[in-house]
């Protein structure tokens, strides 16, 4: 039984900027736990002898030509921006943490 | 912010052995991004190159750019890497605007390239063998621009958005630690960069305009005490886009670092941002926390499985090396040191070389790059190489050696060349700009001078060569400076004791 804590929970949501409450971390945090503890099963069926995977389907290299596609309009980018500013998006500032 | 003290940079390095690592990030020159058909363009209309897969919006689905994967691999075999037989992607979580996705697709414990080496050479002639742990691939973050007070990210009010960088191919290139570098830790991050730069170009796969911020740099600093073997706690500076800043910011950072742990304080983990106007950095986030990305296995991705024989064709395709081919140039070119470093500084050895082979020798093809077409280019803001070609360079070498263009004139046709008059022979035409050697001319020019000037006369010809200077300068103007001045000075002597 994976143990979760509500002091992990508070982290997960620290990191992905998501403000909750005592109640929402109390809640979350029971059905995080049981989330865990659904996917462990599958720990159960898998023997050493079954390596890790990320994909379903065995394929490799699977690569695109380089050469430009038409994408989106600027007014079709920014038409769902929170808030714009002439062609920009426009977010209130982080202290940096950029990437 | 407060300023911070600084030891003395020789009694720093008395007191401490400073350690280094670089991560240098290289935005590859591909048409398009690292994960969809996105013209990968510096300088387009904000957030014109944008689709739902660079955007992360729902239904947007990543593909791997065919191009991007060759160049990774080309680079990582320049950097004398191994490459992996299998290598896959992997989503890197943060929240932070400068990616609306929330993740940055990069690498993680499958890199695409790994365990390399360079070597560097400093000026002294000393060389440092860098090792190279790791070279990966991954995309570039939309740029983010902070409006407010400073103009920097604290204090800023709000930031604008351009997501077109966002999904741009990039190289990530990280050294193992640096030791032994000493006082010449500075001038070693310089020369890594540089020489990752000078690699890039030569292979063709980055623009590796520093400017524009095609070629990054982190740069990370530690110092450990002298006697001592434990490493000490590093900084990582952030951001670090020129050579001269990566010397200043590491050197910053020794002096800085040692006048802390000197006067008893502790290092904290942290990013730091260089700031180019003051040669100073300021601290950023703690690392410890923020460095929490939660990395998976990219599933809408496959694994990037390189054939044997593809590595081997790319190998094939390296170009030679930028520092045998410097040493061969110097060689065939016979330029002093200092001679050598003006062309490579100036990033003009690709002109002055493709000039020689149009038939200029060095000398001339030297003189003028570094000379007359690098101060035009100064002047206009552009590069000395986009300016003029080889091939009229030689020419206009030509007609001067031919005596056809007095070095004066030649400047004149240069000009002409540069503002798109043709080729120096047809400027020549357009502007009448031929020397005038036709004594005749040349000879009534000096006649009518010398008999404006009666007292100049009788000075030469009292044996005061040197007031003929007055005479040989009125005949220049009245042949509007198209003569050479040799010549006339040869032609007014003569005349004059006639």
């Amino acid at each position: 039984m994976p143990d979760i804590s509500a002091e992990q929970v508070r982290h997960l949501a620290d990191l992905a900027r998501i403000d909750l409450s005592d109640d929402e971390l109390t809640s979350l945090t029971a059905e995080l736990a049981q989330i865990v503890d659904s996917v462990a099963k599958v720990s159960e069926v898998a023997t050493p002898d079954v390596p890790a995977t990320s994909h379903p389907i065995p394929m490799t290299n699977v690569f695109r030509d380089d050469a430009v596609v038409p994408g989106l309009s600027v007014e079709q980018a920014l038409s769902g921006a929170p808030e714009r500013e002439g062609d920009f998006f426009r977010v209130a500032p982080i202290l940096g943490e950029e990437a | 912010m407060a300023k911070a003290e600084l030891m003395d940079y020789e009694r720093a390095i008395e007191l401490f052995e400073p350690v280094l690592g670089f991560e240098v990030h290289v935005e590859l020159n591909t048409k398009t991004k690292m994960f969809c058909g996105c013209a990968n363009e510096f300088g387009s209309g904000a957030n014109t190159n944008t689709c739902p897969t660079c955007l992360g919006l729902p239904g947007g689905l990543p593909q791997v750019n065919h191009q991007a994967v060759e160049s990774s691999i080309r680079l990582g075999l320049a950097l004398g890497c191994g490459i992996a037989e299998s290598s896959r992607f992997a989503r890197k979580n943060y929240f932070y605007p400068d990616t609306s996705k929330n993740f940055q697709t990069s690498q993680y414990d499958e890199p695409i390239a790994h365990d390399g080496e360079v070597t560097v050479e400093l000026e002294s002639g000393r060389r440092v063998t860098v090792l190279i742990e790791r070279a990966h691939m991954e995309e570039d973050a939309g740029k983010l621009t902070h409006l407010g007070t400073t103009g920097r990210i604290q204090g800023a009010e709000y930031s604008l958005v351009d997501y077109n960088r966002g999904g741009v191919p990039l190289v990530e290139i990280v050294t193992r630690m640096i030791e032994g570098a000493e006082a010449d830790a500075p001038e070693v991050g310089k020369a890594y960069v540089a020489h990752i730069r000078e690699l890039v170009k030569a292979l063709g796969v980055s623009n590796a305009r520093m400017e524009e911020g095609n070629v990054r740099c982190d740069a990370n600093v530690s110092l450990r005490p002298r006697g001592s073997n434990v490493l000490g706690t590093r900084t990582e500076t952030k951001n670090v886009n020129s050579l001269r800043s990566v010397e200043r910011a590491v050197r910053y950072e020794i002096q800085r670092q040692a006048a802390i742990l000197d006067a008893g304080g502790t290092i904290t983990q942290e990013t730091r941002h260089w700031h180019e106007d003051t040669g100073t950095t300021s601290a950023g986030r703690p690392k410890s926390d923020a460095d929490d990305y939660r990395y998976f296995p990219e599933p809408d991705l496959v694994p990037v499985a390189p054939s044997r024989e593809w590595v081997e064709e790319l190998r094939a395709t390296l170009p030679e090396p930028p520092a045998e081919r410097r040493a061969r140039l110097r060689e065939a070119w016979g330029f002093t040191a200092l001679e050598f470093q003006d062309v490579a500084n100036g990033d003009l050895l690709d002109a002055v070389e493709a000039t020689v082979a149009e038939g200029a020798s060095p000398a001339a093809a030297r003189k003028w790059w570094t000379g007359e077409i690098s101060r035009v280019a100064n002047a206009r803001g552009a590069t000395a190489g986009e300016l003029v070609s080889p091939k009229h360079v030689s020419e206009l070498v030509a007609l001067v050696e031919n005596g056809d263009l007095t070095d004066r004139l030649a400047r004149q046709v240069l000009e002409g060349v540069i503002d798109g008059e043709g080729s120096p022979s047809q400027v020549v035409e357009a502007r009448g700009l031929k020397v005038v050697s036709d004594d005749g001319a040349l000879i009534a020019a000096i006649d009518e001078a010398l008999a404006a000037q009666p007292d100049v006369l009788q000075k030469i010809r009292d044996g005061k060569v040197q007031a003929a200077g007055a005479v040989i300068g009125a005949v220049m103007k009245a042949m509007r400076g198209q003569a050479d001045a040799a010549r006339v000075r040869e032609l007014v002597l003569e005349r004059a004791a006639q």
